[in-house]
């Protein structure tokens, strides 16, 4: 069911890559080179645990489901769940 | 004076006593000689009058003269005139005081006094340096006569001894003479000596203490607490907590591994989003776009085409029915079958969600073709399926499976024919779910089947006795709003029955509607006494259920698959027809035509088969019997509310709604009652 979620995803026009990153920062899966993944996971996972801890802090009862990121070449999008992040990045324009 | 005397004293001591006038002419000697000879004899014997060769001799009368002369201890030579500036004043005062002292000769004397301690010390240092040894052996020898008598030994020893006092003397003496001696001792040789222990355990801790870690701190340790009471109050519960542990033990075992289905939720959010950013400008049309040239075309308005959906598996297969869930308003489910009954293939039911509009939400196989869903009022997550070959079925959406959860099986209240039209019903009593199954059999009866669903899940079928004979085939049915017990059914042979459930056997009126099919009939949401049904011989009917003859009747120039009531107004109502076109009506507004009518597909081969309202937004779904299903937009012409009543009575909204449509209802009556009359 994931599998195909995923697949669909990253078949979806305009999808450049999908990246699967584990608590500790580390990407499980992805579809991106080696490289650009590993710097994508490292730098997306401390911004979104910063982000995620601003929201906290306001207020500790809300939490952070999504983040968006949108630049001028991509989209960037985050979904933490409780212990992964899913990074998917778009090219809105295409 | 008494200061001049002092002062002479010292100046002149010889002449201490002398400061008597008479003496004073006379030669000084002389007044000396007779003031001391009275005190010392021998002085005076002693001293005889020695004159000088050169003295003067006088007479007695001249002797006998006095000279008076006063002396005074006044300077002769000190100024008299010395002025000096008086800053008080400003002006230069002469000094009276002048100092009349003269000091002609002073003298120190260095004379020590023998016996003092500093003479005893001078003369001690005068003859040690001067005699140096010879005295000292001098010194030896007299001791030694002094000390007769004694041992020679003692006496060498005593010779020997007495030189370290001098010394000691000496030194004493020579006080800036210091002799400093030191000495080096040997250093104790430094030794490094080293052991290892055992290295104390340390342990890096680190941690950030937000506000929310404080929060999550807390609530953790709450639900402990609330466990902790749980637990107390029954004790045969630790077997149950050790599972417990057991499966928490599992599944931080299964964390630990990298089990990526945790993400599936994200996943899901991230489609929505990706799609949300591919589908941008059809969302943001969907909110915010309001058909500005409405304004210029009177009444009529316009279907904004939004998301199509489509699946590759329900592509040769038509929409059979369409319904939004009532509780999540962007949730549809779409049922699909076939209409063509010589080719009858597999049956499929999809929700579709608007926020994902490339792949449904849920997606259900069946052999057998869809007829027609229902979705549960109170239960969202039921969805009751009636299949061609007349099972009745309940899917459950909370279960992954893609099975339903419950299926009317062939010896229980199988149907031998299509199930036409399914509804459920809610009895918040006994928690039953009744499923309504509509259906021809053999020209003759139209059997209501049963499903009783406990909250468990257990099902019990049975074919409930409720049998209307007579009837023609029964194509759709309609349960009235508020009315338990009363309901439409619509006919192949094109008459509609009133039916209730109370009287099984008989219906409580006939309507000779139309001259094909009924495709559907449907209560008005807000008037009770009003329906509408429509049919494949090419109109659409409104119906006062009280009254034999239609009300309204439109011509579309093309048999109508379907029609549905708007939720926002009483009079305004939607049917497609095969042709591929969408007809809205407002009958406020325009009692004769449709407000808008157009193609809705992209071919013209397609027929349009079904068409729903979205209950919040002014959106409507429509499915062909290609298998899409297209989302439209109403313009705001087509959802128009009469102005001056907004303002005033929005919360009698209902009864405003009630009262347009009996307004317009009374213009058709009147006539008709007059004609029949």
């Amino acid at each position: 069911m994931l599998e195909e979620t995923l697949k669909r995803i990253q078949a979806h026009k305009g999808v450049v890559g999908t990246i699967v990153v584990n608590a500790e920062g580390i990407p499980i899966r992805t579809t991106l080179d080696n490289s650009t993944t590993v710097q994508y996971a490292g730098l997306l996972h401390q911004l979104t645990m910063k982000a995620r801890s601003t929201v906290r802090d306001i207020d500790p009862q809300n939490d952070l489901t999504f983040l968006r990121i949108r630049s001028k070449k991509h989209e960037i999008m985050v979904a933490p769940d409780k212990e992964y992040l899913l990074i998917v990045i778009q090219n809105p324009c295409e | 004076e008494q200061t001049d005397q002092v002062s002479c004293k010292h100046e002149r001591p010889s002449r201490k006593n002398i400061p008597e006038p008479r003496n004073s002419g006379q030669p000084e000697d002389e007044d000396a000689s007779t003031e001391m000879g009275e005190g010392l004899d021998e002085w005076a014997a002693a001293k005889t009058l020695i004159k000088p060769p050169d003295q003067l001799e006088l007479t007695e009368a001249e002797l006998k003269e006095e000279f008076t002369r006063i002396l005074t201890a006044n300077n002769p030579h000190a100024p008299q005139n010395i002025v000096r500036y008086s800053f008080k004043e400003r002006t230069y005062k002469p000094i009276s005081y002048v100092d009349q002292m003269a000091i002609h000769f002073s003298l120190n004397g260095n004379m020590i006094l023998k016996d003092s301690d500093e003479g005893r010390c001078q003369n001690a240092r005068l003859s040690t340096e001067a005699d140096s040894k010879i005295i000292s052996e001098e010194a030896a020898g007299e001791e030694e006569a002094e000390e007769t008598g004694t041992a020679e030994a003692a006496e060498a020893a005593e010779a020997e001894e007495l030189p370290p006092p001098r010394p000691k003397e000496r030194k004493l003496a020579n006080q800036f003479n210091f002799i400093e001696r030191a000495s080096k001792t040997l250093n104790n040789p430094l030794r490094d000596r080293a052991c290892q222990s055992e290295p104390t355990p340390c342990k890096n801790f680190s941690a950030t203490a937000n506000q929310w870690e404080i929060y999550d701190a807390y609530v953790e340790e709450l639900q402990k607490m609330e466990k902790s009471k749980e637990k107390e109050k029954p004790r045969a519960h630790i077997a149950k907590k050790e599972e417990k542990r057991r499966g928490r033990k599992s599944t931080s075992l299964e964390s630990q591994s990298d089990d990526i289905t945790k993400v599936s939720k994200a996943a899901k959010i991230m489609e929505r989003m990706v799609n949300q950013n591919t589908f941008d400008d059809i969302a943001q049309d969907f909110k915010y776009f309001e058909d500005a040239s409405d304004e210029y075309r009177d009444q009529q308005g316009t279907l904004l085409p939004l998301w199509k959906f489509q699946y590759d598996k329900t592509k040769r297969l038509a929409v059979t029915a369409i319904s939004w869930n009532p509780k999540y308003k962007d949730l549809f489910a779409v049922g699909y079958g076939s209409y063509d009954f010589m080719k009858q293939s597999q049956g499929m039911l999809l929700l579709y969600t608007m926020k994902n509009p490339s792949f449904p939400e849920y997606i259900f196989s069946s052999e057998s073709g869809i007829m027609c869903l229902d979705i549960h009022n109170d239960h969202p997550h039921l969805v009751a399926v009636g299949f061609y070959d007349g099972n009745v079925a309940i899917y459950n959406l909370k279960k992954p499976s893609s099975q339903p959860s419950h299926k009317s099986s062939a010896k229980s209240g199988k149907h031998m024919d299509p199930v036409w039209q399914v509804s459920v019903l809610f009895l918040s009593s006994n928690l039953l779910l009744f499923m309504w199954n509509l259906l021809c059999l053999q020209n003759e009866l139209v059997h209501t089947d049963v499903i009783k669903l406990s909250v468990e899940g257990t099902t019990m079928q049975g074919p409930e006795g409720l049998q209307l004979q007579t009837f023609g085939c029964g194509t759709s049915f309609d349960f009235h709003k508020k009315i338990d017990y009363l309901f439409l059914v619509g006919t192949e042979e094109g008459k509609i029955y009133k039916c209730s459930k109370c009287y099984s056997s008989q219906f409580l009126d006939v309507f000779e509607a139309h001259h094909m099919a009924v495709d559907a009939v449907s209560w008005n949401p807000y008037h009770m006494k009003v329906f509408i049904s429509c049919s494949s011989d090419w109109t659409v009917k409104i119906w006062d259920h009280t009254i034999k003859t239609p009300m309204f009747i439109y011509d579309l120039n093309s048999a109508v698959g379907d029609v549905a009531w708007s939720p926002y107004s009483s009079t305004v109502f939607a049917a497609v027809t095969t042709d591929g076109k969408a007809h809205v009506f407002d009958l406020s507004v325009n009692k004769y035509e449709a407000i808008c009518t157009q193609v809705v597909v992209a071919k013209k081969k397609n027929k349009i088969t079904h068409i729903q309202f979205n209950p919040v937004y002014p959106v409507v779904i429509i499915g062909d019997d290609r298998g899409h299903v297209t989302c439209l937009k109403l313009s705001p012409n087509l959802r128009r509310m009469p102005k001056e009543k907004k303002g005033q009575e929005v919360k009698k909204g209902p009864e405003v709604e009630i009262a347009k449509l009996d307004k317009l209802l009374n213009l058709v009556r009147e006539p008709a009652g007059q004609a029949g009359r």
